[in-house]
């Protein structure tokens, strides 16, 4: 289903040879290093063919790749954890795995969207998408940690926000709304990281923060490629297209001033290497935490007033023949 | 009534006579246009709520005249948009096909006697919705407010973020959620009056971040587009799933207002909060 794992299936296969070809050579005492050598630099030159330069369509897959690690696989990286529960009024939203925490050392409050890995997990998480409930508690959190003076750390990924029946009976709207604001009022040091997908206001509802890092492949996006596909190209297979227009890339987010670090991953994704990718994100965090640690709330909230207020205001950046038409 | 000044000068903008003739889309009736304003633009026949322009609602709430306040600021093309349009395209013939220079208006004006920053969203302007020149707009309108002490009262209805701005989009609810925050926290106050459709972005945005939320009767309210959810749950879904009435009925909105009372009852909400809010309370929340 997913094309990025279409892709990789003849890759892993010739990995699999090269072990054969190593173990055999091994075993039975007889020279292959040449067969070898030649698979392995046809190995690299597929990886590279494949993943060197991936469009923006490839890496929507990529961040929607099964195997990328989940918000629980960096939390489980973290000193410690002390999960919290629920959202006081309603239930416990397995699809946000929120408490207190411990990062190289610093306490924190740590709120992440949890995805999926497998039909199974899918189906308890809801497929990431969070609702009210999980956005209430989300809220819950970060008021706290405004209470208890503890930094806000999300992870983020999430194709949107759950849009069923009964999330719009309890007001899925509102739930949003307030964790931005909850974000906006923080007097407390905040980091995002895009892990895999953000997905609109489902995900800007944790990512109204002080500094926003995202992995290469992850993305963050207005609308789904395929919704805006369907609405914009009146044709949902036209999601490739879409995915370019949308600007959706990390390298996008960079150029149009919403992201402030990229952490580069391994050839391939970085499910290809999890304890690197993990090890790398948990430092810029630590090192974004470790900067704005000696702030102030009011600077705090000038700074995080600005980096948003300037998001997009175009007209005072460009040339007025630069402006489009009128 | 007078016709405002501001209104007045905005009357060139409009390129083509209007047909005297609408059309109902509920029961088919054709209404005389004029007949049509005077009653609100209701339809005679069934009472069938047409979509108003911002400049309409203006003239229907304001004693007088109108300021408008960043008017100057508008569209450019941040990401180069094309899909069967180009983007710049779009924006141009909605400019001329409605006279506004983009989906919200906002200024100040006197309702009922009380001074407020005025902001109304047209839907006939690409949907109702929310690129970064509406974004700047509400920011600005929150940020004058907050500066002469005024209250706010919102007229929202969108489609959600507009998708040719992309995640600049997106990040407009991030930059009007701490306008209206700021705007809060120094104890002032904020009525949103939700007209048909809120949703999307600007529905989990502003919309929701009022300290009184009204809403028009009938309106569509809700963050999911009505198709959405019935493609994920494969069934039709009541027809008065998302209306107003139904939000009014699950907790989400203070109250529902028919269109012909709707300036009565902001003026009254407007007495409740305005004396109260001028620097009593101490953080500006009330949840
Ligand atoms: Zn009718």
């Amino acid at each position: 289903m997913n094309p990025i794992v279409d892709r990789e299936k003849g890759l892993i296969e010739l990995g699999r040879r090269i072990e054969e070809l190593k173990t055999l050579s091994a075993t039975q005492n007889v020279d292959l290093s040449t067969q070898i050598a030649a698979l392995e630099a046809e190995y690299a030159k597929i990886q590279q063919e494949i993943f060197g330069s991936l469009t923006p369509w490839q890496r929507v897959n990529m961040a929607r790749h099964p195997k990328r690690p989940t918000a629980a696989e960096y939390i489980a990286k973290l000193d410690a954890f002390d999960e919290l529960h629920g959202d006081r009024f309603f239930r416990d939203d397995p699809a946000v795995i929120a408490g207190f925490a411990k990062l190289r050392g610093r306490r924190v409050v740590v709120v992440g969207q949890q995805r999926g890995r497998d039909t199974k997990e899918n189906v308890r998480v809801n497929f990431g998408m969070v609702t009210p409930e999980g956005y209430r508690k989300v809220r819950r959190l970060f008021e706290l940690a405004s209470h208890l003076g503890l930094p806000i750390v999300t992870f983020v990924d999430t194709k949107g926000a759950d849009p069923g029946i009964g999330s719009e009976e309890r007001a899925q709207s509102e739930a949003i709304a307030s964790c931005l604001y909850a974000l906006a009022e923080s007097r407390v040091p905040s980091v995002s990281t895009i892990v895999g997908e953000g997905g609109s206001g489902g995900a800007l509802a944790l990512g109204l923060t002080d500094r926003i890092i995202m992995l290469q492949h992850s993305i963050y996006s207005v609308a789904g490629p395929e919704a805006a596909a369907a609405i914009l190209f009146s044709d949902a297979t036209k999601a490739p297209e879409a995915a370019a227009s949308l600007r959706l890339t990390s390298d996008d987010a960079v150029l149009l001033g919403i992201a402030d670090e990229v952490i580069g991953e391994p050839l391939g994704g970085a499910h290809r290497d999890k304890d690197a990718t993990i090890e790398l994100v948990l430092n810029a965090i630590e090192r974004h935490l470790a900067e704005l640690a000696p702030w102030t709330p009011e600077r705090l909230q000038e700074a995080r007033y600005r980096k948003y207020r300037q998001i997009g205001a175009w007209r005072a950046r460009t040339a007025p023949s630069e402006q489009g038409p009128r | 009534m007078p016709m405002p000044e501001w209104l007045r000068s905005r009357k060139g903008a409009q390129t083509e006579e209007p047909a005297q003739w609408m059309k109902c889309p509920s029961c088919g009736e054709l209404l005389y246009k004029s007949d049509l304003k005077a009653n609100h633009e209701i339809c005679m026949k069934c009472g069938h709520y047409f979509r108003m322009h911002a400049p309409d609602r203006i003239v229907s709430l304001v004693d007088g005249d109108f300021t408008e306040l960043g008017a100057e600021i508008e569209p450019g093309d941040p990401l180069g948009w094309v899909d069967k349009r180009p983007y710049p395209d779009k924006l141009q013939s909605d400019r001329e096909k409605s006279g506004l220079s983009e989906a919200v208006v906002t200024g100040f004006g006197a309702v009922g006697g009380f001074t407020v920053g005025l902001g109304v969203m047209d839907f006939y302007f690409r949907g109702g919705t929310m690129g970064t020149v509406v974004g700047d707009r509400v920011a600005l309108l929150f940020e004058r407010a907050r500066e002469r002490k005024l209250p706010v009262v919102l007229f929202t209805a969108s489609g959600g973020a507009r998708m040719e701005e992309g995640m600049l989009a997106l990040m407009q609810l991030a930059k009007t959620t701490q306008a209206v925050e700021r705007f809060r926290r120094d104890g002032l106050y904020y009525i949103a009056v939700l007209t048909d459709p809120t949703t999307g972005g600007v529905s989990a945005s502003f919309a929701f971040q009022a300290h009184v939320v009204v809403a028009e009767a009938g309106a569509a309210i809700g963050f999911a587009g009505r198709r959405v959810i019935e493609q994920t749950i494969r069934q039709k879904l009541p027809e008065n799933f998302q209306r107003a009435e139904f939000l009014l009925e699950h907790g989400a909105i203070d109250m529902v207002v028919e269109r012909p009372k709707l300036k009565e009852t902001l003026v009254r909400l407007l007495d409740y909060g305005v004396g109260a809010a001028q620097g009593a309370s101490p953080n500006g929340r009330a949840r």
